[in-house]
Order: structure tokens, then C-alpha cells, then sequence
């Protein structure tokens, strides 16, 4: 403290112009605080900050989200109304289907990008020719923005011209243009599945390969000498010690997905019909398209306590792991 | 420094002459540095009226500004703009559903007083046009906008293909009649149905385009010129807001059978989400027979030098069994409240409302509202669509324009777009899950909703 004091102490003597009794006020002011009020006054922008842009709008939100406030009538007067938005949407059959549709959706894409992020990083972990311009192209696609991803599959995908149906033609005979994929109900939701694959599926592998390089070599040389096979050092060593990677990747990618609106907007638009509309879709529309403030804040908040409560016990469960 | 002087005294010269000549000097110098933002979408009108303000430039000295919005995003980021009171925007093109809204919450500056004063009468306009662009409560002498751009749903067919010998004698052989624009929605899916999978020129085409978009309004916008046709309303003219057994009856509901028919026999693959942009490709590109969208972009399909001219010819909406009409489109101007230029925004208006400003708007690309350039006798040989923007201007019906109208379209993009895409239920149902969405929403409103 007697430091950090004696170095904010201005050095009177080389400070021209400025009189003697404002230096020593201004000196004791300084010498007079303590750690922890210097500690506040580093954090205070911070906390400013957060408060402003973070902690207001959430209670904000919450007190939006008991009243019928609906911007496109803001002459109406604003009432309370209690726990009717969230009745509401508890009660509404559509908005279970569309967690429904998420639930599949995330289930479905974090569990494809686990099990190709997680061979991509196997094979990348080996030593092989033109392993770094691979590891490159491997990572190219997550380095794209949602909205490029989406246009850009949007054509590929385009049953006339795209190039996606004459490859699936190429090995299946069927018609290229006989069937859409972003079109068709059956597969519409496998599309933004395999789409979201494709962009995200070498963020999980980078988490793999982070894990994978962590295994220190002595070992497999243990399990080497031991006569380990390598099917065997796989279950016994590597999945095992990559576990908790995984579990970090399976982590992020399920809250990114969760909210994920962008990529399947371009592609679907939530259809055909409401085969695809996620709940954020869901959101965006009631938020910001039928002008439902406090219905749609009610909705946020059920969404927000669902991925806090369901992260919280995945973290959980993570250290579990980790500690064993 | 001789010649810097020259420069001045000519400059001040010309000023003087300008000031006397015109009569606007005085307003030109004071307008000096002044400048309107327009906001509308991004479409090929939009780019006419650039150049139609460039006289308004010249003739006031305030420079305009353009904020022009994609389609698919110019309600969204409009109504946006106008919710949060934003400076944004002097006068706004604002589509003709939000005419409630905007006059409920006073986003729009009423403009009764303004016309009354510069003798713009609403007489001088096409009824349908005030009705539908001006007025809220509709049917009321409240103004809130000056009809700008005049609109419906049309279609486009490949003259050059109806006009093939071998072609008019296929269909003739198949139909017992002359391959001609249809007039009704049944000869409309003949034709469709004719051309869909069948080899021109060495490729293969589709019979129709038709709107299916998801997101914003496409689905809705098409979907109506069927329904109006077979016995769809929005409510009981006697009766406001009472829906069940209108919108939902068995009429409407063959109606919506047959869209879904016409989407099933006659549209191009993969047209599940497709509106304007992607119509125009799809006959751009030689890919339909036929193509439903907005008379607005006729004007430069009949430019396009692959499609164009002699290829292209124009219909009506085709009639149904329960009656003739077509869905309305179109926007007025509008002043926005929150401007801090109000003065400057309705000379913008004044000026637009002239009759030569709005024949020269018609001549380049836009579509005049006023009677005196629509009612011209030369008008119908204006343009090679003009007589059926005309026809069509005198069946047009519009969606709903309440405050809630954003709720009331989404709703119907959703039960519309499961039932004639995702093959999701009947029709019926369909519709019977429409008139219990917009019973829901009405009821927030504030309205009483009769069930019978």
C-alpha cells in the first residue's frame, strides 16, 4: 500500500504552476484510500458497464415481461397482467413444438459434430503430409460467417442448379431436381442439421486435437510395452483423457445451438411451414415482427432459466468428471 | 485574384437570374445545405423515383437522401425505426397494412389540414388508392399519406410460347380450345398444367410461378388472389371483426385447396420459399409459362432483352367462381412525426402531388395514382400493361391495415405456409387455426370479436 501510495503521490516539486495547499489536498485524498477503494474505482467502469448494457435490460425484461405491452399498439395503456404471458406460452402447444424442433435440432447437430470433429481430430493428430494445409482447409468453414453459410447453401442446395442434388443423383439415381432439401418436411430439419455440421464440426475438432495433444506420450509408450492393442489404447487412454474436451465442446456447441437463428433463418426461413422454426425463430418473430414485448420477454426469460439451469448441471457433472 | 473576383460577380450573376427566372430563388438559396431522407424498399420503382427527385432537387435546392430497404427486411427495419420514435426517416413509403398502426401511435403526421391548404383533393386520386394508402379508419376522410405508388398483383405469360403453331395445336388438341391468357383459375391450372415438365427450345419449363414465401408476407400476397375468388373475406361486412364462418368457410377453403393444387401441379421445383425476386428469376431465366408478382416490375421485365417486348405479354388476376378480384399492393407517402423537417418533408409531398411530376413518374418506371394520368385517354397505349394495371386497380382488395396487422400476417403465413407447403392438415383446419389466431389478437386489441 505504502508503495502504490508514494507512487500516485505527485512530486510537488516537479509539478510547476500548481499551488502548495491544492497538492497536499489532492495528496491526501490519494494517500487516503484504501486497497480495496482503489480495487473499486479499477472496477467501477466495468461494473458500469455491465450494469447499463447487461443487468438493467434483464430486469428490464423482467418487469416487461408482466404487463401486455405490445410496441405495434404502444397507444394501448400498459396493464399488468401477471403470470399470463408465461401461462401463455406454457400452455401453447406451439411453442412446445418448436422446443421440441430445437431439442432435435441440437441433439441431433452437436452429437454429428462430436462424433466428425472428434475423428477429424484423430486423424489430424497424426503426422502426415501436407498436414498443415489440411488442418487449414478443415477449419475454413467455421471461420465463415452464419449469414454467407446460409446464402451459400441456400444455392448449393437449390434443387435445379445446385450442385448438391446432382452429387446425391450421381450415387442414388434419383432425380436432382425430384426433391429439395431445404423444401421438403422430411428433409428440411436433417438439412440445417448437416449444414451446422459441416460450419461447426472443426471448432469441436480443435477442442479434440487441444485434447488429444495433452495425453502425455509416456503413456502410450506404458501401453506399448504393456502390449496394449491400439483398440485398446483408444478406450483405455485417449477417450477416456478426451473426455472432459468433449464434454467442453458438447458444452459450447449445445448453448450455441440453442440460440442458434441466423444460418437456419437464411436456409428455411423456419419452414417449410414450421418444420424448422426454431425457438429463437420463434423469438425474433414475436419479439420483433408481431411486436409482442412482453409476451416475447416472457419467452426469453423461460429460454434464458432453461439453458442457465441445463449449463449449470452439465458444468456440474463436467467437474465430476474431471475430478475422477 | 482579377479572376477569382470574375467568378464571384458571374456566380452572383447567375443567382440573380436564377432568383428572377424561377421565382424559387429565394427558397433555393435558403434551402441551401437543407437535405429530406426517403426511406422505402430496394426495388426497381425505388430507383425512379432517384431520378424523379432530382426535379424537386433542382426546383427547391434541397438535396434528397435515399434509404432503400430490401424487401425482405423493409418492414422489419422500418417499423422498427418508427416504434423507437427514430430520426431516421423525413418521409417514408410506408406499405398500405401499416396505415393503422402508423395513425394509432401517431408515427405519421395527419395531413388533412395540409392538403386542405394546398388543394390536394383526395377526389383526384383512384378510390382504391386513398382507401387503401390514405385513410384510417378506412372509409373516413382522415388522411395520413399521399397515395405514391399505385399496385396490385398481375401476371406475366411467354407470348412467344402461347404463339407457337405447334404449341396452339397441342393444347387445342388437349383442351378443345385456343391456348390464350386465361380468365378464370381453372384455365389458369389448364395452362399450367399443360406447360409444367414440357421441352421448349430444348429445355425443360414449368407451367406457373406462384408466391410461397415463408418469412415476411410472400405466401399471403399469393394465396389471396385465390381466396378473394372463391369466397374469402376477412370478417362480416355487417359484422367487424365477427371471422367465423368468413374467413373459414367452405368456399374460402376450396380456395385454399386450389392454391395448394396450383403450387403441387404447376410450380417450378423447389419454389418452397419464394416471393418477388425469385418469380422474376424464374421468368427471367425462361424456367415458367407463366408468373404471378407485382405490377410494379413489369415496367423492366418488359425491358428485358431476353424475355421482353414481343415475348412477353400481361393478364388480370384471373376470375373464380365467387368473384373477381386481385390483392392490392402499393404504398403512400407519408410525413414521419418525429422528422425535424416536417416543412421541408411536405413541400417534398406538395411537389409529388402535381399532375406533370406524376405523369413523368409513371412515365419512368412508377405507378401514378392520380386520375388525371390513369384516366388520360392515351393512358391504356401507354404501356403494354397499362390497360390491365387499370383493370386490375378497380378489383383490388387488401389485407388487413390494423395496428395489429403484423400479428395477423405472420399468423397467416404460418397456418397458409404449413398447410399448402408442409402439407400439414386440411384446409379447413387450416383456416379454422387462422380465425382462432386472429380472434386471439383482435381480443388483445381491445376488439369485440362476435363468434357467429
Amino acid at each position: 500500500m505504502d508503495t502504490m501510495t508514494t507512487i500516485l503521490q505527485p512530486d510537488h516539486a516537479t509539478i510547476p504552476g500548481v499551488s502548495t495547499p491544492a497538492k497536499s489536498r489532492a495528496a491526501r485524498r490519494v494517500h487516503g484510500l484504501s486497497d480495496r477503494t482503489i480495487a473499486w474505482l479499477f472496477v467501477a467502469p466495468t461494473i458500469a458497464l455491465l450494469l447499463a448494457i447487461n443487468i438493467f435490460p434483464l430486469i428490464w425484461m423482467i418487469r416487461l415481461s408482466f404487463t401486455n405491452l405490445n410496441l405495434s399498439m404502444s397507444y394501448l395503456p400498459l396493464r399488468f397482467v401477471g403470470l399470463d404471458n408465461f401461462s401463455d406460452i406454457l400452455n401453447d402447444e406451439d411453442v412446445w413444438f418448436r422446443l421440441q424442433t430445437t431439442a432435435q435440432f441440437v441433439i441431433s447437430s452437436v452429437a454429428l459434430q462430436v462424433v466428425v470433429g472428434f475423428g477429424l481430430a484423430l486423424l489430424i493428430n497424426r503426422q502426415f503430409r501436407g498436414h498443415s494445409f489440411w488442418t487449414t482447409i478443415i477449419l475454413l468453414p467455421m471461420m465463415l460467417s452464419p449469414a454467407v453459410v446460409g446464402n451459400f447453401w441456400t444455392l448449393l442446395l437449390q434443387p435445379q442448379i445446385g450442385p448438391f442434388n446432382y452429387l446425391i443423383s450421381l450415387f442414388t439415381g434419383v432425380p436432382p431436381s425430384s426433391f429439395s432439401m431445404t423444401g421438403q418436411v422430411s428433409l428440411a430439419p436433417w438439412t440445417i442439421v448437416l449444414v451446422d455440421t459441416w460450419m461447426w464440426a472443426p471448432y469441436v475438432m480443435l477442442i479434440c486435437l487441444a485434447g488429444l495433444r495433452s495425453i502425455p506420450d509416456y503413456i502410450y509408450e506404458a501401453a506399448e510395452v504393456d502390449r496394449a492393442s491400439a483398440w485398446r489404447q483408444f478406450w483405455s487412454i485417449t477417450l477416456p483423457m478426451t473426455v472432459p474436451f468433449l464434454m467442453l465442446a458438447v458444452l459450447f456447441r449445445a448453448i450455441e445451438n440453442f440460440k442458434m437463428f441466423d444460418m437456419v433463418n437464411l436456409l428455411t426461413s423456419g419452414g417449410p411451414g414450421s418444420t424448422t422454426e426454431l425457438v429463437s425463430i420463434s423469438l425474433k418473430r414475436a419479439a420483433f415482427e408481431k411486436w409482442r414485448t412482453g409476451y416475447s420477454s416472457a419467452l426469453a426469460i423461460i429460454l434464458f432459466v432453461t439453458v442457465f439451469g441445463a449449463a449449470n448441471i452439465y458444468v456440474k457433472t463436467l467437474n465430476k468428471v474431471k475430478q475422477r | 485574384m482579377r479572376r477569382l473576383g470574375w467568378l464571384r460577380s458571374t456566380a452572383a450573376s447567375v443567382v440573380v437570374a436564377a432568383a428572377a427566372l424561377g421565382g424559387l430563388g429565394g427558397g433555393q438559396a435558403a434551402a441551401q445545405g437543407k437535405q429530406l431522407t426517403l426511406c422505402w424498399a430496394a426495388w426497381d420503382p425505388a430507383n425512379a423515383l432517384v431520378e424523379l427527385g432530382k426535379d424537386f432537387t433542382k426546383q427547391s435546392g434541397i438535396e434528397m437522401k435515399y434509404e432503400f430497404v430490401p424487401w425482405t427486411s423493409y418492414a422489419d427495419r422500418f417499423l422498427n425505426e418508427l416504434n423507437s420514435h427514430g430520426k431516421l426517416c423525413d418521409l417514408i413509403i410506408g406499405d398500405s397494412q401499416w396505415i393503422g398502426g402508423a395513425a394509432e401511435n401517431k408515427w405519421y403526421v395527419k395531413l388533412n389540414d395540409f392538403f386542405d391548404k394546398e388543394h390536394i383533393s383526395m377526389d383526384d386520386f383512384v378510390p382504391a388508392t386513398v382507401v387503401g394508402y390514405s385513410q384510417w379508419p378506412k372509409n373516413t376522410p382522415n388522411y395520413w399519406a399521399l397515395p405514391a405508388m399505385a399496385d396490385a398483383v398481375g401476371w406475366t405469360y411467354r407470348k412467344d410460347w402461347f404463339a407457337r403453331p405447334e404449341i396452339q395445336s397441342a393444347f387445342k388438341a388437349k383442351y378443345g380450345r385456343d391456348l390464350a391468357p386465361p380468365k378464370t383459375y381453372d384455365e389458369l391450372k389448364q395452362i399450367g398444367e399443360f406447360f409444367q415438365g414440357r421441352e421448349i427450345d430444348g429445355k425443360k419449363v414449368y407451367g406457373a410461378y406462384i408466391f410461397t414465401e415463408r418469412g415476411s408476407e410472400g405466401i399471403t400476397m399469393g394465396v389471396t388472389n385465390v381466396l378473394y375468388n372463391y369466397g374469402f373475406a376477412y370478417d362480416n361486412p355487417k359484422k367487424p371483426y365477427q371471422m367465423q364462418g368468413i374467413v373459414n368457410s367452405a368456399d374460402a377453403a376450396k380456395g385454399l385447396e386450389f392454391y395448394k393444387e396450383l403450387y403441387k401441379c404447376c410450380t417450378a421445383p423447389g419454389m418452397t420459399n419464394a416471393y418477388m425476386q425469385e418469380g422474376l428469376d424464374a421468368f427471367k431465366s425462361g424456367q415458367v409459362a407463366m408468373q404471378m408478382n407485382w405490377f410494379a416490375f413489369f415496367p423492366g421485365l418488359y425491358k428485358d432483352p431476353n424475355v421482353g417486348g414481343d415475348k412477353i405479354g400481361f393478364f388480370v388476376n384471373p376470375a373464380g367462381p365467387k368473384g373477381h378480384f386481385t390483392q392490392l399492393g402499393g404504398q403512400g407517402i407519408s410525413v414521419v412525426a418525429t422528422s425535424d423537417h416536417k416543412d421541408d418533408a411536405l413541400a417534398y409531398i406538395k411537389w409529388f402531388a402535381q399532375p406533370a411530376v406524376q405523369q413523368k413518374w409513371w412515365q419512368i418506371g412508377g405507378y401514378s395514382a392520380l386520375k388525371a394520368v390513369v384516366d388520360a385517354p392515351d393512358f391504356p397505349k401507354s404501356a403494354a400493361f397499362a390497360p390491365q394495371f387499370l383493370e386490375s386497380m378497380g378489383i383490388v382488395k387488401d389485407f388487413w391495415a390494423e395496428p395489429s396487422y403484423a400479428q395477423l400476417l405472420l399468423d397467416m403465413q404460418k397456418r397458409v405456409h404449413d398447410y399448402v407447403v408442409a402439407d400439414k392438415g386440411t384446409a379447413q383446419q387450416a383456416l379454422d387455426l387462422l380465425v382462432k389466431d386472429w380472434t386471439k389478437v383482435f381480443k388483445e386489441q381491445g376488439k369485440e370479436v362476435a363468434s357467429q
